[in-house]
C-alpha cells in the first residue's frame, strides 16, 4: 500500500519519542497541579492585594512564550549559574511552573465557584477551616474545575512538544529526526500527529462530557 | 553574586531590530486572527447547516486544531504541503499554521456562543418582519460578539505567542526568530531571551488590557 | 380580515389544530381562552407564519400566508406578536429594540424610526426608560416595551399569546391596561389570555378551544353566562 524505509527500529524511536512526550507530561502536570493548588488556595486566602506578588509571576508564565520560558531557564542554571543539569530536569521544571500558573487560576475560580452561604453553614456547624476546606469547598471546586484541568493536562501534553529547545528528544523531535534522515515528512508527521490525536481526542470529549453534565444540575 | 558577567549594554544595542521584530510578531498574529476569524465563521456555518460532508469537514478541522500541539501543525502547513510540492515560505508556513489552530479554537467557541443564544431571539426578530439574515446580523451577530469576546482576546495572545514556534520552520524575521538570530551571533543568550521575553510580556499586556477597554466600551448591557 | 379555513396541524403525531375555522374581521378584539394544550397559542403562530400549517388556509387581508410566494416578511409587519416569554433584545436599549425593526424593515430614517419609537414607548407608560437597557426593566415593563416594538410597525393586526402568564401577579395589572388602551383604540387583537375578567371586559367575541377545536365562540355575556357544552363550563368552574 505505502512504500516506507521505515524500520522496526525506526518504530522503537518514535515509540521512546512518545515516551518520552507522556513522560514529561505526568511529572509537568503532577507537580504543577500540586503547586496550582497551593498557589491558588494561597491566592484565595489571602485577597487579590496581599497575592499581588504571586499572581504578577504567575501572570508572566502566562504571558510569555513557552519556548523563551524555556531558553530563559536553561541559559540561567547553566551559563549564569552554571549549574549542570539536564534538559530534562529543565524542561519539568519549566513546564511544572508553567502549569502551575494555569492550574492556580483554575483552582481559584472553582473555590469562589461555591456559594458562600454554604461555608458559612459549614463553619457554623463547628468544621475547622481545614474541615470546611476538605469536605465542602474540595469537593464542589472540583467539580467546576475538574472539566478545565482536563483542557490543561492535555494543553502540556500538547506544548510538551516545544522541549525540544533543551534538548529532550519527544515525540515530534524524534519525527523530525526521522524526517531528516527517511524524507518522508508526510507519512511521519501523520503517525506523530495521530499519536497525539489519539490520546487527546477521548480525553478532552470526555472533559466536555463532564462539562455538559455537571452544568445541568 | 552570579560567577557570570551580565553584559546588558551589549543586548541592548539589539533592540531596535529586536523591536522590528516584534512588529512582524504582531503583524502575524493580527493577520492570523483576521484569517482565522473569517474561516472560523465559515467552519461554524458548516457545522450548523445540515450537510453532513460540510459538517464533517469542519468537525475534523476543529479537532485537529484542538488536539495536535499547534508546532506540529505548523510543521504540516510547512513539511507537510511541501510532499505535494507545495513550498511555502516561513512567514506563509507560521502565518497560516496559526491562522489554521486559530481557527479551529475560534469555531469551537462561536459554536459555544450561537447556542448559548435562545431561539426566541430570532423569532422575535422573524416577528417583527426582519428577514433570516437580518435577524441573524443585528441580533443574534452581536449578542455572539459579546460572548465570544474575552475567548477571542484569549485567542489573540496564544497567538502572539505561537509565533515564537516559528523557529521550526527557519523563521527568521519575528521577535524570537530575530532574537535566536542575534543569539548566534553574540551567544548573551541570557541577556537577550530576557529582553525578548520583556516585548512579549508589554505586547501580550497591551493586548488585555486594550480589550479591556474596548469591551467596557462596547458592551454595556 | 384574517380568515382561517379549515386549518390542521401536528407536532409529530399530536394534532394540535383539528381543523379550525374562524373570521376576525377588522376592528373586532378577540380572545382565545382554553387549556394547555388546547391549540390556542400554535394558531396565534400559524396566523403570522411562524409555524407552517399541514392542511387548510389562512388568509389575511386577501394574501394567503401559507402559499407558496407570499411575502411573509412584508406580511408579518402587518401583524404584530407579543410572547408569553419577554423577549427584548438585551444587547439593544429600550428605545433602539423598538427602533431595529423599523429601520431595518421598513426603511425608515433614524430620525423617523426614533421619533416613532418614542411616541409608542410613551403611549405604554415607558417614556422614561427610552435609554435604558432592557435588563433593568421588570417583566411587566419589558412585556410594554415588546408591545410598543410591534405596534412601531403600524401592525393592522396584534396577536397577543398569554402575554401575562409569565409575570408576577403584581404586574400583571399594567400589561393589562395597556391592551384594554388598544382595544379601546380599535385595534384589531386576538387576545390568547388566562384572565377571564379581562376577556369579559374588553372581547367583542370569546373563543373557547378544548383539544385542537374550537369548541364554542361567542360574545362574553353569552359565552360566560351561558356556556354550552360541558367542557366549557367544566373549564369555567375550575378557573373560579
Amino acid at each position: 500500500m505505502f512504500e516506507t524505509a521505515l524500520t522496526y527500529n525506526d518504530l522503537m524511536f518514535l515509540a521512546k519519542g512518545a515516551g518520552m512526550t507522556l513522560m514529561v507530561t505526568a511529572i509537568s502536570v503532577f507537580i504543577g497541579t500540586v503547586l496550582g493548588i497551593i498557589f491558588g488556595v494561597f491566592r484565595y486566602q489571602v485577597g487579590a492585594l496581599w497575592a499581588m506578588p504571586l499572581t504578577f509571576v504567575l501572570d508572566v508564565f502566562r504571558s510569555i512564550p513557552l519556548l523563551i520560558q524555556l531558553v530563559l531557564a536553561n541559559a540561567f542554571i547553566t551559563t549564569v549559574l552554571k549549574i549542570k543539569v539536564s534538559g530534562l530536569t529543565v524542561a519539568c521544571g519549566v513546564l511544572s511552573l508553567y502549569t502551575a500558573a494555569y492550574c492556580a487560576e483554575i483552582v481559584r475560580g472553582g473555590i469562589e465557584a461555591v456559594p458562600l452561604p454554604l461555608r458559612r453553614a459549614a463553619r457554623s456547624l463547628g468544621m475547622t477551616w481545614g474541615q470546611d476546606m476538605t469536605s465542602v469547598v474540595m469537593p464542589l471546586a472540583t467539580r467546576v474545575a475538574l472539566p478545565s484541568w482536563i483542557g490543561l493536562a492535555l494543553g502540556v501534553m500538547k506544548d510538551s512538544a516545544l522541549v525540544y529547545i533543551v534538548q529532550v528528544v519527544e515525540l515530534l523531535k524524534s519525527t523530525q529526526i526521522l524526517i531528516t534522515r527517511l524524507q518522508e515528512p508526510l507519512f511521519l508527521l501523520m503517525i506523530c500527529g495521530l499519536f497525539y490525536f489519539v490520546i487527546s481526542f477521548p480525553i478532552a470529549r470526555f472533559g466536555g462530557y463532564l462539562e455538559k453534565r455537571w452544568s445541568n444540575d | 553574586m552570579f560567577n557570570y558577567n551580565f553584559r546588558w549594554n551589549q543586548a541592548l544595542n539589539s533592540l531596535p531590530q529586536m523591536l522590528e521584530g516584534a512588529l512582524v510578531t504582531m503583524e502575524i498574529a493580527i493577520l492570523s486572527m483576521v484569517i482565522g476569524i473569517i474561516v472560523a465563521i465559515l467552519l461554524t456555518v458548516c457545522r450548523i447547516s445540515g450537510y453532513r460532508s460540510l459538517s464533517a469537514i469542519a468537525t475534523t478541522w476543529v479537532e485537529i486544531a484542538r488536539n495536535t500541539p499547534a508546532l506540529f501543525q505548523i510543521y504540516m502547513v510547512h513539511f507537510g504541503l511541501g510532499s505535494f510540492g507545495i513550498h511555502l515560505s516561513p512567514y506563509i508556513s507560521l502565518l497560516l499554521g496559526i491562522a489554521f489552530n486559530n481557527a479551529g479554537y475560534l469555531a469551537e467557541n462561536y459554536r459555544g456562543a450561537l447556542k448559548a443564544i435562545p431561539d426566541t431571539q430570532t423569532r422575535s426578530a422573524r416577528s417583527l418582519g426582519m428577514s433570516a439574515p437580518q435577524a441573524f446580523v443585528h441580533v443574534v451577530m452581536p449578542q455572539m460578539l459579546r460572548i465570544s469576546f474575552l475567548p477571542m482576546t484569549n485567542q489573540m495572545v496564544w497567538a502572539i505567542l505561537m509565533t515564537s514556534l516559528g523557529a521550526v520552520v527557519a523563521m527568521n524575521t519575528d521577535l524570537y526568530g530575530v532574537t535566536s538570530a542575534l543569539n548566534a551571533l553574540t551567544f548573551r543568550t541570557f541577556e537577550l531571551f530576557a529582553i525578548a521575553a520583556v516585548i512579549f510580556y508589554v505586547i501580550t499586556k497591551v493586548i488585555t488590557l486594550s480589550a479591556r477597554l474596548l469591551a467596557a466600551r462596547m458592551f454595556r448591557y | 380580515m384574517i380568515e382561517i379555513e379549515n386549518v390542521r396541524k401536528s407536532f409529530g403525531p399530536l394534532e394540535v389544530l383539528k381543523g379550525i375555522n374562524l373570521n376576525v374581521p377588522k376592528g373586532e378584539v378577540l380572545t382565545v381562552i382554553g387549556g394547555s394544550g388546547s391549540g390556542k397559542s400554535t394558531l396565534l403562530t400559524c396566523i403570522n407564519g411562524l409555524e407552517p400549517i399541514d392542511s387548510g388556509k389562512i388568509v389575511v387581508d386577501g394574501v394567503e400566508v401559507h402559499a407558496r410566494g407570499s411575502d411573509l416578511n412584508k406580511l408579518r409587519q402587518k401583524i404584530g406578536i407579543v410572547f408569553q416569554q419577554w423577549n427584548a433584545f438585551p444587547h439593544l436599549t429600550v428605545i433602539e429594540n423598538v427602533m431595529l425593526a423599523q429601520q431595518k424593515v421598513l426603511k425608515r430614517s433614524k430620525a423617523e424610526a426614533e421619533a416613532e419609537a418614542e411616541k409608542q414607548l410613551k403611549h405604554v407608560g415607558l417614556g422614561d426608560k427610552l435609554k435604558v437597557y432592557p435588563s433593568r426593566l421588570s417583566g411587566g415593563q419589558q412585556q410594554r416595551m415588546a408591545i410598543a416594538r410591534a405596534l412601531a410597525m403600524s401592525p393592522d393586526y396584534m396577536l397577543f399569546d398569554e402575554v401575562t402568564s409569565a409575570l408576577d401577579p403584581q404586574l400583571v395589572g399594567e400589561v393589562l391596561d395597556t391592551l384594554r388602551m388598544l382595544a379601546s383604540e380599535g385595534m384589531t387583537m386576538i387576545c390568547v389570555t388566562h384572565e377571564m375578567k379581562f376577556a369579559r371586559e374588553v372581547s367583542d367575541r370569546v373563543a373557547f378551544f378544548h383539544k385542537g377545536v374550537m369548541a364554542e365562540i361567542a360574545p362574553p355575556d353569552e359565552l360566560f353566562g351561558a356556556p354550552k357544552t360541558p367542557e366549557l363550563q367544566q373549564f369555567l368552574s375550575a378557573t373560579h
